[in-house]
């Protein structure tokens, strides 16, 4: 009856972190039944209503991780008042993480529309790469550059979309072929240089000009987060791709464009890891044949921890913002203490590990619980 | 074994979930080579009872008795393996892309420490077995390629071996009690009877079974004794012979059912607006169907398993694509095949379909989520999502509806199955379609939420046309005013007033459908 969806494809993506047990469950532990059967709905919901809101375990499994951070921070601090708690360290991680953030936030709408996009590192550096060649070996205008870049974004979304929702094939696969392909496109038309030199009009607009100190691409970072959460809490677009991420059936018999939501979704991402090239571009000034390829990991291990936090069981936009400065705070600190750059890779990997270790815990005790 | 020693005693079962007390006491004996039924409405403590025995839930008061024996509770996990209980529940935990063979062997595979298994000699086991169980499945053929009662079946030999394998290690008979947790949920009716043959197979060397199910039919027919819980206590238990079917409702739900409270039936389509013209639609098994739906009727559909009955609805709505034909409403007709079930709901069609689990419902998104899926666009006002207006609206509904309780941010997931029905009728009824396309509207639902259905589908019909697709004719006889008899993929005849009888359905289902049905 599905038609669009191969049999591979179903119950993938955002379920990794509900653990879809499709919960014929905690019938029992439900509505306290009350002796006389004509007492009305309102007066049997009230007991449960009260413990719908009081349960602090859920309040506290909200803030564990900003609490956290806050944590670390504080530690770091203490550790290295000279070195971590300064200004121009806040500065440093606010604003060299900002690709970050942006691509990981563009991973989470195909994240939360069930599809996974492994594509996003090298879309970012096939952005950055046709900024470069266009602007520093074509004598382009910087802008018609950036333009080209984020239509070819757009392309390789559309593609991946196509692939994934009109041939039935695991997004999983699609993007990991994209994710190499291009990879490899990169390698040739770079001719495995760095290309530097980039126009200094996109390094000023991305990193050069500051307020209060941080470099524009943070606040860039910030708008952004703010429209996707914008798009999430409160939209009907927001609330449909849940819906299609978590069952596609459901989705399609409520009324809902499932096709054009998956395409959209995996479109989105590509392009936001394109406007993450503009940015790697604009903070470097040059783009090489790897640019991007080491942001991939981090995207997922974020948006996987934040799925974990502010709103736990879902990806979401803040919970995304905080997981990744957590993530870098944690590794800037250590680095600061003297432990190597290998560091960084132990970080990534175990946060994405544990986080979704961690959610699926949380998920079965709720279960467990009949909540 | 003597017949005077109660196989499994409970005494006093108590469990209390955060304040709750989900079993208050609960006593239940079941004796060697019985049927004992266990019946209640969703909520009232079977699944917990079941689940203590399965050692999940740890009781909080109350003493086992097996065979005469104390047994320390709680349970370990797999404990009951050596007590000689196992359980089938409704999702059966068959695989269904293996073999009739292979998943009768998984246990004994996962345990098995020779490095070869002999496939030949376990498929021949597995005919064996089978053989004498008096059960025809062929051990090699795919297990979502055989019918559904051949896997339930499957299941059931698969647990009462694994049961007979637990008490030979043990050097002694154990308790040898299979639950069957609502086995026959998803089985059409006229398989159940041999699901219940093998049942009685099952007894007759002194197992005992409890069946846990809804169905007062069924339970009726195969139990010996039965044991109904009404609010987490025992509410009695009675020798089933000796207790009439409105007994059994009223220790159910504690109170009595009004005897059909719709006299609908006498109304006469004749003479009534048509709201859709149906004309030649075919898919799948379904061949050149016609009918007219009239206003305020509500029309159910009905035939054996393959027949096609159930397919109507959701090829009206779009859901499946493939169909032909065409649909009329007013002085517009429209294709069948460019149906999408977004373009069937702007002709004011709603689908609340069978599979509540799969297709209608995300258990894991909040009761508010669920019941909004359709209406976003209406809370979508100065720019953005009105989540107060919508938890007040849907707060609104199911008190009216009777959705307990009525809190829109739990997870839809941890309602009843009686109140996740409801609050699906409400989800669609927001959306004040003309045209109500149900299947199976009641199934895995207790008996008062039954009843509030039924009341909630004559009582749209002031607003609405309703087509109801059951394999429940009792259910087809209390809300109908017309039935229409799918035969091999044909609507053959329909039945009107007061000819709609359980009894007369079954007939016409059965009788004009001697000879085998052609695969779609």
């Amino acid at each position: 009856m599905n038609d669009h969806t191969g049999p591979v494809n179903e119950k993938r993506g955002a379920d990794m972190t509900t653990a879809r047990k499709d919960a014929e469950t905690p019938v029992d532990a439900g509505p306290p039944v009350t002796e006389s059967p004509s007492s009305t709905a309102a007066e049997a919901a009230e007991p449960s209503e009260k413990a719908a809101r009081r349960r602090p375990t859920g309040r506290l499994e909200a803030m564990a991780l900003p609490l956290t951070w806050l944590a670390v921070i504080v530690v770091f601090s203490i550790l290295e008042t000279d070195t971590f708690f300064t200004s121009a360290n806040a500065a440093s991680i606010l604003a060299s993480q900002a690709v970050l953030v942006v691509v990981t936030l563009g991973l989470i709408v195909p994240l939360i529309a069930g599809d996974f996009d492994l594509s996003i590192g090298s879309v970012v550096g096939m952005s950055a790469l046709v900024i470069a060649i266009l602007n520093v070996q074509h004598g382009w205008n910087i802008w018609a550059a950036v333009v080209v870049a984020l239509l070819a974004g757009i392309v390789v979304g559309l593609i991946n979309g196509m692939l994934t929702v009109l041939l039935g094939i695991d997004s999983l696969i699609v993007t990991l072929g994209m994710s190499t392909l291009l990879a490899g496109v990169a390698l040739w038309i770079s001719g495995a240089n760095t290309i530097t030199g980039v126009d200094q009009t996109l390094v000023d607009v991305v990193i050069s000009y500051r307020l209060f100190g941080i470099p524009m691409e943070f606040y860039y970072a910030i708008i952004f987060a703010l429209v996707l959460w914008y798009v999430f809490a409160f939209t009907p677009l927001g609330q449909r791709l849940l819906v299609v991420g978590r069952n596609r059936e459901v989705a399609r018999l409520s009324g809902m464009r499932v096709s054009t939501l998956r395409i959209g979704a995996l479109v989105t991402s590509a392009f936001v890891a394109a406007l993450g090239g503009v940015l790697i571009a604009g903070t470097s000034g040059s783009a090489g044949p790897t640019t991007g390829l080491d942001l991939l990991l981090p995207a997922f291990a974020a948006a996987f921890l934040g799925s974990t936090t502010i709103k736990p069981g879902r990806f979401n936009p803040w919970g995304t913002v905080i997981a990744v400065y957590f993530l870098v705070t944690g590794i800037t600190g250590l680095q600061l203490l003297g432990l190597q750059s290998f560091v960084q890779n132990i970080f990534y990997g175990g946060a994405l590990i544990l986080a979704v270790s961690f959610s699926q815990i949380i998920r079965r005790r709720r279960m467990k619980q009949g909540f | 074994m003597t017949n005077s020693t109660p196989l499994v005693r409970i005494r006093g079962l108590t469990k209390i979930f955060g304040g709750q007390r989900a079993l208050d006491g609960v006593d239940l004996t079941i004796m060697p080579g019985e049927v004992h039924g266990l019946l209640g409405e969703n909520g009232s403590g079977k699944s917990t009872l079941i689940k203590v025995l399965s050692g999940f839930h740890t009781p909080d008061g109350g003493t086992l008795e097996v065979a005469g024996r104390d047994v320390p509770l709680p349970l370990l996990p797999g404990q009951h393996r050596s007590l000689g209980f196992d359980f089938v529940h409704q999702d059966l935990g068959l695989v269904p892309s293996l073999s009739v063979t292979e998943n009768l062997m998984l246990g004994e595979i996962a345990s098995s420490r020779k490095v070869a298994y002999s496939w030949r000699a376990a498929r021949e086991r597995a005919a064996a077995m089978f053989a004498r169980y008096d059960v025809d499945i062929d051990p090699d053929a795919t297990v979502e390629r055989i019918r559904p009662v051949d896997r339930a079946m499957l299941a059931i030999v698969r647990a009462v071996e694994s049961i007979r394998a637990g008490a030979a290690a043990e050097g002694e008979a154990g308790a040898n009690m299979l639950v069957l947790d609502e086995p026959t949920v998803f089985l059409p009716k006229q398989e159940v009877g041999q699901l219940f043959s093998l049942v009685r197979r099952i007894t007759s060397d002194g197992s005992s079974v409890l069946f846990v199910s809804h169905d007062l039919d069924e339970v009726r027919e195969i139990t010996d004794r039965v044991t109904v819980l009404r609010d987490g206590r025992t509410s009695g238990t009675a020798v089933t012979k000796e207790i009439s079917g409105r007994e059994l409702v009223t220790m159910i739900i504690g109170r009595e059912l009004a005897e059909h409270p719709h006299d609908a039936h006498a109304a006469t389509t004749v003479g009534r607006d048509v709201v859709l013209s149906v004309r030649n639609l075919s898919h799948g098994p379904l061949q050149d169907v016609s009918f007219d739906l009239h206003e305020g009727e509500v029309l159910g559909f009905a035939g054996l398993v393959g027949s096609g009955y159930e397919e109507v609805v959701y090829s009206l709505f779009g859901a499946s694509p493939g169909a032909t034909g065409t649909i009329s409403s007013g002085e517009r007709t429209i294709d069948i095949a460019s149906l999408t079930p977004r373009r069937a709901m702007s002709l004011g069609m709603a689908l609340v379909p069978g599979d509540r689990k799969n297709s209608g419902s995300v258990a894991t998104l909040s009761l508010g989520e669920n019941m909004n899926l359709t209406v976003l666009d209406r809370y979508f006002r100065g720019w953005r999502l009105r989540h107060g207006t919508m938890r007040d609206n849907v707060r609104q509904l199911v008190t009216e509806f009777d959705v307990r309780p009525a809190v829109p941010d739990l997870e839809y997931g941890s309602f009843s199955g009686g109140n996740q029905q409801k609050a699906l009728m409400a989800k669609w009824q927001q959306t004040n379609p003309k045209v109500l396309l149900l299947h199976e509207p009641t199934q895995g639902v207790d008996v008062g939420a039954r009843q509030q259905i039924f009341d909630m589908i004559r009582g749209s019909t002031a607003t609405s046309a309703t087509i109801c697709a059951s394999s429940e004719y009792e259910q087809l006889e209390t809300i109908c005013d017309r039935v229409g008899i799918f035969v091999r993929g044909r609507l053959v005849t329909f039945v009107t007033g007061a000819d709609i009888t359980k009894a007369r359905i079954a007939d016409l289902c059965h009788g004009q459908a001697s000879a085998p049905v052609p695969a779609p």
